[in-house]
């Protein structure tokens, strides 16, 4: 029991990362992008390549998987997303799919349609025990690591100027510009850094996860639930979110294999259903 | 006396109203020329019977995606849901019941009702994010049952062993398509009757009241939830008759009735005909289809590709200029058309 | 008898600001009332609660003595109440004759017909054109509402609510941003209104709300502040200090 709730927190970790770039995407321009996870699969990618074609160590290459991914967020948005903040949400859906569509074949077509194979290093194979209990280090890195980072973006947003500003943006775009504060460029960083953190995901993932060129199809619907169910104002909501669906993911299919990837939608559904605004959002 | 003249002037006033909402539902005569155009189609092609067949089935699930996005606003990300179930239930009942195409085909709506009543509380409430979410999360979760009940299903093969009998026990379904063409036709030509009638009703004037503005729709008093229940079901009906077609004329169902594509292609159509107006999925169904042969040549596998290129084009370009520069195509094209050989080149305006 | 409208103890928090404060307020049959007030007073949240827009904190809204207090912004509209807004909400791609024929429909039931052709019950039509006529729109009858000029939508928006036949009409600054010129139709409009309809109008106006109001009720931060015959309002020492205090009324 104890062995699926550590596997669920690790992959609900992972989820947050992954997805808390969509979440702030959504809140600060109000952009649904669909896309989102075609820049975790290009972090992916990217690591998968660089360690099997040129042997770069897996630690090494985590980094590289966050830079690549965030400079292909960057370059995205500044030359096509920002045209379209002042769109309706249904040309926001049509063009992020358009994305995906285009990203998945070029993928498909550059690399090959089958699972990638990503050697994990040595150290971070097999398990230790804590207390009797048998902890696989895999997750426990991806645990330690997510943990650090929703540190660090949790501190960033509330105790540096970037990260006060960001949240005057997101909780008023005019009235932010009216004061001042440079709100096009913190949207292209905000959405090259979400970008980063979803290829950095998709780096440490692609062995949970696995890789394949629909990844982006695959995991759409579950980054969009992290989104729906924990807001889109802050951080802790999209983290218990995703925490909680994590832990449904991995209870679900261990202990209802026939039912496992249904426990996640119902559980969706009911909380969309009872909750329509999110279980986090702000009353307006 | 004063109030015989105003008797008078509303008496006329009246006749001008009612003159005017007659108007707006009377047959156009582009109307009746594409419906001309659309009967002889099979007559006039008849290698082509496969190909028109399609189009018909992708022309009534685009209608059906034009009534709740273009009529009430609704986003569906996973409209192929109830294609799917039509298309399932369609193949079942032949393979386990009987072939009658009729009897299948009402049975297959009625499922596609049946889960379009059950999933349309899921959009009544909450954000665009959430609709689209519940909706996707619906054709993942059917798509998944699909999946997982391969002995019922077949699985990732596909169901097998679909038999439909002949039309009014003559027309056989065979390779050539002519059955299948005229069929799908005539189901989507009653279909299409019946949505009209339903778009010029006060019933389908109040969804585009809960379009435009749904606090001034529920402040006018019309029943904002019952309304949309009701289109949502209307429209599961509409794309479960399209796939129990494509499962009757294919004889065949697979895993793609109900996958992300199908959702994510019959949303780009309908944007790219235009919503709002009833033939904007016709037009849509008619390019993408030809599109999609005229690429089968080339790329086969990366079709998707292209289509998300259209996409990315298309929402830049913005949709609007996009159908704002064709209105204003045809509308050159019917002033030319129009102006008389007689009067030679003296234009009366 | 029971009031028309009839409020107790409303009452409506954001979080720590109270935007309605423990309001009880009694609409008679026949009112002509006018509820004036500094800006940010809480006019219109306390008309959006009336018109079931807002969920109250705590408190009861009574229509005709039913307790509406639950009930959406259509059932209450079926019930007789109907409201303006502040700013046009109207349908713009819809011509006022499809406006006011939808409203029309909805209230003789037939809103849900999705059989017959709008246009073709008779009864409907001659209630449109007589709509119509009553609020000067003959002109603009093909008209999309987003094309007609300010103060014909305005005039619109009160049209479409008048066609709902209510009991009880709340009118949001019914001449707010109406030009000069075209005011005079919005006021005679409002001046015409029936009798037996119930009227309670908000507006900032003085001139609108002294030649209109039988009765006005001043609301200050959320709560009654006074209440009476409006010369009475007019001199009373006290209204004109919360209004000179709070600069431009």
């Amino acid at each position: 029991m104890l062995t699926i709730l550590f596997d669920g927190v690790a992959y609900g970790m992972l989820m947050f990362v992954l997805a808390v770039g969509l979440s702030v995407t959504l809140g600060l321009m109000n952009f649904v992008n669909l896309a989102h996870g075609a820049f975790a699969m290009a972090g992916g990618y990217v690591t998968v390549v660089l360690m099997n074609r040129y042997g770069v160590p897996f630690l090494a290459c985590l980094p590289l998987a966050f830079i690549a991914a965030a400079l292909l967020g960057l370059v995205l948005e500044r030359t096509l997303y920002r045209r379209l903040y002042e769109r309706p949400h249904l040309d926001h859906v049509l063009f992020s799919i358009g994305i995906v569509f285009m990203a998945v074949a070029a993928v498909d077509w550059v690399m090959g349609s089958s699972q990638q194979n990503l050697r994990l290093p040595p150290w971070l194979s097999g398990r230790f025990d804590v207390f009797g209990v048998g902890v696989g280090r895999y997750r426990a890195f991806l645990i330690a690591v997510c943990g650090l980072l929703v540190i660090t973006l949790e501190l960033a947003v509330a105790r540096t100027r970037f990260g006060s500003r960001l949240r005057a943006a997101v909780d008023d775009r005019r009235v932010a510009r009216g004061l001042g504060i440079p709100v096009d460029t913190i949207f292209a960083a905000t959405f090259a850094v979400g970008s980063g953190l979803a290829g950095l995901g998709g780096a440490m993932g692609a062995e949970l996860l696995g890789l394949d060129p629909t990844f982006p199809l695959k995991f759409m619907i579950y980054f969009l639930i992290v989104v729906a169910v924990g807001g889109t104002s802050g951080l802790v909501g999209p983290f218990v979110a995703a925490l909680l669906l994590g832990v449904a993911d991995v209870a679900g299919k261990y202990y209802a294999p026939a039912f496992g990837a249904f426990a996640i939608y119902t559980v969706m559904i009911a909380i969309l259903l009872l909750r329509p605004q999110g279980l986090f959002a702000r009353p307006r | 006396m004063a109030d015989a003249v105003d008797a008078a002037t509303t008496g006329s006033a009246a006749a001008r109203v009612g003159a005017t909402l007659a108007a707006a539902h009377r047959p156009r005569r582009a109307e009746i020329v594409f419906w001309l155009l659309v009967f002889v189609a099979p007559l006039a092609l008849p290698r082509h019977a496969l190909l028109g067949n399609e189009i018909a089935i992708l022309a009534l699930f685009a209608l059906s995606l034009d009534l709740i996005l273009g009529y009430a606003g609704i986003v569906s990300l996973g409209h192929a849901a109830f294609f799917g179930v039509g298309a399932y239930t369609a193949g079942l009942f032949a393979k386990h019941v009987t072939g009658d195409p009729l009897a299948g085909l009402a049975v297959a709506a009625g499922a596609a009702t049946l889960v379009g009543f059950a999933t349309s509380f899921l959009v009544l409430r909450g954000t665009d994010l959430t609709r689209l979410m519940v909706t996707l999360g619906v054709a993942l979760m059917l798509g998944e049952i699909a999946n997982r009940a391969a002995g019922i299903t077949g699985g990732a093969d596909g169901l097998q062993g679909v038999a439909i009998a002949p039309l009014f026990g003559r027309f056989a379904f065979d390779l050539t398509g002519h059955t299948a063409f005229a069929y799908s036709l005539s189901v989507l030509f009653v279909l299409f009757l019946a949505a009209r009638r339903l778009v010029h009703s006060p019933f389908g004037i109040s969804l585009r009241a809960i379009r435009d503005n749904p606090l001034r729709a529920a402040a006018i008093g019309i029943p904002v939830n019952r309304r949309l229940v009701a289109v949502y079901t209307i429209a599961a009906t509409y794309a479960g008759a399209a796939g129990a077609l494509l499962a009757q004329t294919t004889q065949f169902v697979s895993l793609d009735a109900l996958a992300f594509e199908r959702s994510a292609d019959v949303l780009l159509l309908v944007v790219i005909g235009g919503t709002g107006y009833l033939y904007g999925g016709f037009i849509g169904a008619l390019v993408f289809k030809l599109a999609q042969e005229g690429f089968a040549g080339l790329t086969p596998q990366y079709w998707h590709f292209w289509v998300g290129l259209v996409l990315v084009v298309l929402v830049l370009i913005g949709r609007d200029r996009l159908h704002g520069a064709a209105a204003r195509l045809l509308a050159r094209a019917a002033r030319a058309t129009t102006r008389s050989p007689a009067s030679g080149g003296a234009e009366t305006r | 008898m029971a009031a028309p409208l009839e409020t107790i103890g409303l009452c409506k928090s954001f979080g720590g600001l109270v935007a309605t404060n423990d309001v009880s307020l009694r609409l008679e049959a026949g009112a002509r009332q006018a509820l004036i007030g500094p800006n940010g007073a809480g006019k219109t949240t306390f008309v959006n609660l009336l018109a079931g827009a807002l969920p109250p904190t705590a408190g009861t809204v009574l229509l005709n003595g039913e307790d509406v207090t639950r009930m959406s912004i259509d059932q209450r509209v079926r019930r007789g109440l109907g409201r303006t807004f502040q700013i046009n909400q109207l349908f713009g791609s819809m011509t006022p004759v499809e406006t006011l024929g939808l409203a029309v429909s909805e209230r003789m039931g037939r809103g849900g017909d999705g059989w017959r052709s709008a246009g073709t019950d008779a009864r409907v039509v001659a209630e449109i054109a007589a709509i119509a006529s009553r609020f000067g729109l003959d002109e603009s009858l093909d008209v999309p509402a987003a094309a007609l000029p300010y103060g014909k939508q305005r005039l619109l928006e009160i049209a479409v609510t008048f066609a709902c036949r209510p009991r009880v009409l709340l009118l949001d600054e019914p001449a707010a941003g109406v030009p000069e010129t075209e005011r005079h139709e919005i006021l005679a409009a409002v001046a015409a209104l029936p009798r037996e309809v119930a009227v309670l109008l908000i507006e900032h106006d003085m001139d609108l709300v002294f030649s209109f109001a039988e009765r006005v009720t001043v609301m200050v931060d959320g709560a009654i502040y006074a209440d009476g015959p409006p010369d009475v309002i007019a001199r009373d020492p006290r209204v004109r200090a919360v209004y000179l205090g709070e600069g431009d009324g």
